[in-house]
């Protein structure tokens, strides 16, 4: 058996900066198959215990290695809707990939990439027959979580209205992502599994303004929320306000959802800057670094603890330093210089002190290191809050912050209003949302099947 | 999709859109407006609604660009297949006493359904105007609203010569007033604020650049008493007072560039 797991083919740095098509370009049959041997099919298997969402691991890696391909992906569809979408995003390093028992002496099963390489090869599977009955769920927003939830009841079959926002379905599938880790293609490949599912996806309908959640309970039998967190956050910073610094919610949204990398064949601008600040050091950073970058902008990131400290995935950091992004470590913006339009940027020189609540040692600034450099834009990418505009209209209990709250059953104190992503906590990853999405769909199942017992 | 039912060339350059849109228009209130986008290609931009009945909203575009261009080539029957809303925050229509409303260029159009629903219960004086008189509609609407409608015009081809910051002014000295509402361009929001500063409590619809319209992207971002804001999910209407009138001013022209070179390229 080979010690070393077969590599990702991608496409060369100098050739990717270029153009906005997807890095890794997936494993061939042979190169799946080849890495599917790898997989010691442990009695006890570790790796689905990793995967948030409880995928047959080592059942679904043998039927690859058997070339048994469609079978492959109908094991993974049983836990998982959006397989196509979670073999590229997840962080399976952190989950199923560091519990893989030959990660212990060379490098665990590539399990991620062999996810992404089944459902890259579906055939056009056949919609189970599922039996109506007859009760209906809302589902508010679809992203992760709410897909996920959707899809889940679907199956057990509840009649499901997915309300989302904006034009597209996704969330932050298809606003925040960039198209060259998860083409806008697979996005509508396994939305589009779910609609097929009978799933109903109204766009347009904003929540909290168009209808009420209690509104929608007149029509509806349960609620999912699964609004994520669309608040971006702010340094609160001299020189925020500038023209050319943006939000990474905003950058990200113009170049993904409206296609501004397109313009003026798509009709939203975005602005292609010569030299690019993004501040912060998590996924969400190096997307809009490495989109900054596509455009032709010389990028560096600045990020106020260390490179170990970093949130972002491990991947998406090697994919950016060998696209020749600069990282500025343990360095903290101060103020963002310019008159109209961003000239330059202030920055803290920091050390790390003790370790703080989040488990990490926390950034101190160091006294009269500050120094300035030139640049026409600022990309914010700090992180996120709760979308406030269903808490407000909604009247459900949440924290200070805005996220809401609810019980192991992912039941708000509204019992008949589920909640999972984003918006009831802190920053989650795409799986773990859908883990949400999961449960809550069983916990909306049981409900409501009790009520029926009970009436 | 939204079924377009009446299409009406108001003024120069400006267009009246009534579209089938039931939903919003079931909610919509005075002061909210719409995110539409008019194509797969297209660009999603904040239109306020101007009027709402049963079944239909209505919008008014001024053409400025590529996309309020190809929105105002739009006829009767075709549709639109993307309009999000009603978003923003209503305009509260509670007793004031006397208010007076001002309405400059497109923002003649939000202010009439403000004032509709303000009528009521308050004494109601009401400004528009526009560069010149070609750029002018809906007086006729205004004067069954009120007996005390003026007119002005930047060049004076009709009614006063002169903003409608002048023609506030003027009427400021003749009386008092408890509210003024301004909508329209920011500098000429700006001078109405500038005018009755530190005199009567302002009002003002703020239009900055917006991508999504629901809080998420922070695009639309205002100084409000040295707070940053949301135009889009805090807004539209905010204290002219406590704006930081010149800021807005300045990322409004964010994409000067990039719309000249649209305006070359399409």
């Amino acid at each position: 058996m080979k010690k070393t797991r077969v590599v990702m083919p991608e496409q060369h740095p100098s050739a990717r900066i270029k153009n906005f098509d997807e890095v890794n370009k997936g494993y061939s049959r042979q190169e799946a198959v080849e890495e599917a041997s790898r997989c010691l099919q442990c009695l006890k298997p570790k790796c689905v215990e990793g995967c948030p969402v409880g995928i047959d691991i080592p059942r679904f890696v043998r039927l690859v290695k058997e070339e048994k391909f469609s079978k492959a992906i109908a094991v993974i569809k049983k836990a998982n809707s959006l397989p196509g979408i979670c073999g590229r995003v997840c962080p399976q390093e952190n989950q199923c990939e560091r519990s893989c028992i030959l990660g212990i002496k060379s490098q665990p099963v590539a399990i991620g990439h062999l996810e992404r390489f089944a459902a890259d090869n579906e055939p056009v599977i056949d919609i189970p027959k599922i039996k109506s009955n007859k009760k209906k769920v809302a589902v508010i927003g679809s992203g992760p979580a709410g897909l996920t939830c959707a899809a889940e009841l679907a199956l057990k079959g509840y009649h499901i209205s997915v309300f989302e926002a904006l034009h597209n379905y996704g969330g932050v599938l298809a606003y925040g992502i960039p198209e060259f880790r998860l083409p806008k293609s697979i996005v509508e490949k396994e939305g589009g599994f779910i609609k097929r599912l009978g799933v109903e996806i109204k766009t347009n309908s904003v929540i909290g303004r168009l209808f009420t959640v209690d509104e929608l309970l007149e029509n509806f039998d349960a609620a999912f929320i699964g609004t994520g967190a669309g608040l971006p956050h702010f340094m609160r910073i001299p020189g925020e306000n500038l023209v050319n610094v943006y939000t990474a919610n905003e950058f990200l949204t113009r170049v993904n959802l409206m296609k501004a990398y397109k313009f003026p064949e798509y009709a939203t601008p975005v602005k292609r800057a010569k030299k690019t600040v993004v501040v912060g050091g998590g996924n969400v950073a190096m997307d809009a670094a490495r989109t900054a970058k596509r455009f032709g902008s010389d990028v560096t990131i600045v990020y106020r603890r260390s490179l170990e400290e970093m949130p972002a995935r491990h991947e998406e950091i090697r994919h950016a330093q060998e696209e020749g992004i600069k990282f500025m470590m343990l360095t903290a913006p101060a103020t963002i210089l310019g008159k109209e339009k961003v000239e330059g940027i202030e920055l803290t020189q920091m050390m790390l002190g003790e370790i703080d609540e989040s488990g990490r040692r926390s950034p101190l600034p160091i006294e009269n290191s500050e120094f300035s450099v030139e640049c026409d834009q600022v990309i914010i990418a700090i992180g996120q809050g709760p979308n406030p505009l269903i808490t407000q209209a909604s009247g459900l209990h949440h924290d200070s912050k805005g996220y809401l709250q609810v019980n192991g059953n992912m039941q708000t104190s509204n019992e008949k209003v589920f909640a999972g992503g984003d918006i009831i906590g802190k920053e989650a990853t795409v799986i773990e949302a859908m883990a949400h999405g999961k449960k809550a769909a069983k916990a909306i199942d049981n409900f409501l099947k009790q009520r029926k017992l009970i009436v | 999709m939204n079924k377009i039912v009446r299409k009406e060339k108001l003024a120069e350059n400006t267009y009246l859109i009534e579209v089938e849109a039931p939903d919003i228009a079931k909610k919509a209130q005075p002061g909210q407006f719409v995110v539409l986008r008019i194509s797969e290609t297209g660009e999603r931009i904040p239109l306020t609604i101007a009027d709402y009945s049963k079944k239909t909203i209505t919008l008014v575009v001024l053409v400025v660009g590529k996309t309020t261009e190809e929105l105002a080539k739009l006829r009767k029957n075709e549709f639109i297949p993307d309009i999000a809303g009603p978003l923003g925050n209503k305009s509260e229509s509670i007793q004031y006493g006397s208010v007076c409303l001002v309405g400059g260029g497109l923002g003649i159009a939000p202010i009439y359904p403000i004032a509709r629903a303000l009528k009521k219960e308050n004494e109601l004086a009401i400004i528009i105007g526009a560069k010149n008189k070609s750029y002018l509609f809906w007086e006729d609407r205004f004067r069954k609203l009120t007996k005390n409608l003026v007119v002005c015009t930047d060049d004076g081809s009709k009614g006063l010569h002169g903003f409608v910051s002048d023609a506030l002014k003027k009427l400021m000295e003749e009386r008092g007033f408890n509210l003024v509402i301004a909508i329209g361009p920011p500098v000429m929001m700006k001078a109405v604020a500038g005018i009755t500063q530190d005199r009567i409590k302002t009002k003002v619809s703020l239009n900055p650049l917006m991508v999504d319209g629901i809080g998420m992207c922070g695009g639309c971002r205002v100084v409000v008493n040295n707070r940053v804001r949301f135009a889009c999910s805090d807004g539209p209407e905010f204290d002219a007072h406590a704006v930081d009138w010149d800021e807005l001013i300045s990322r409004n022209k964010t994409y000067a560039e990039e719309e000249g070179l649209c305006k070359k390229q399409c």
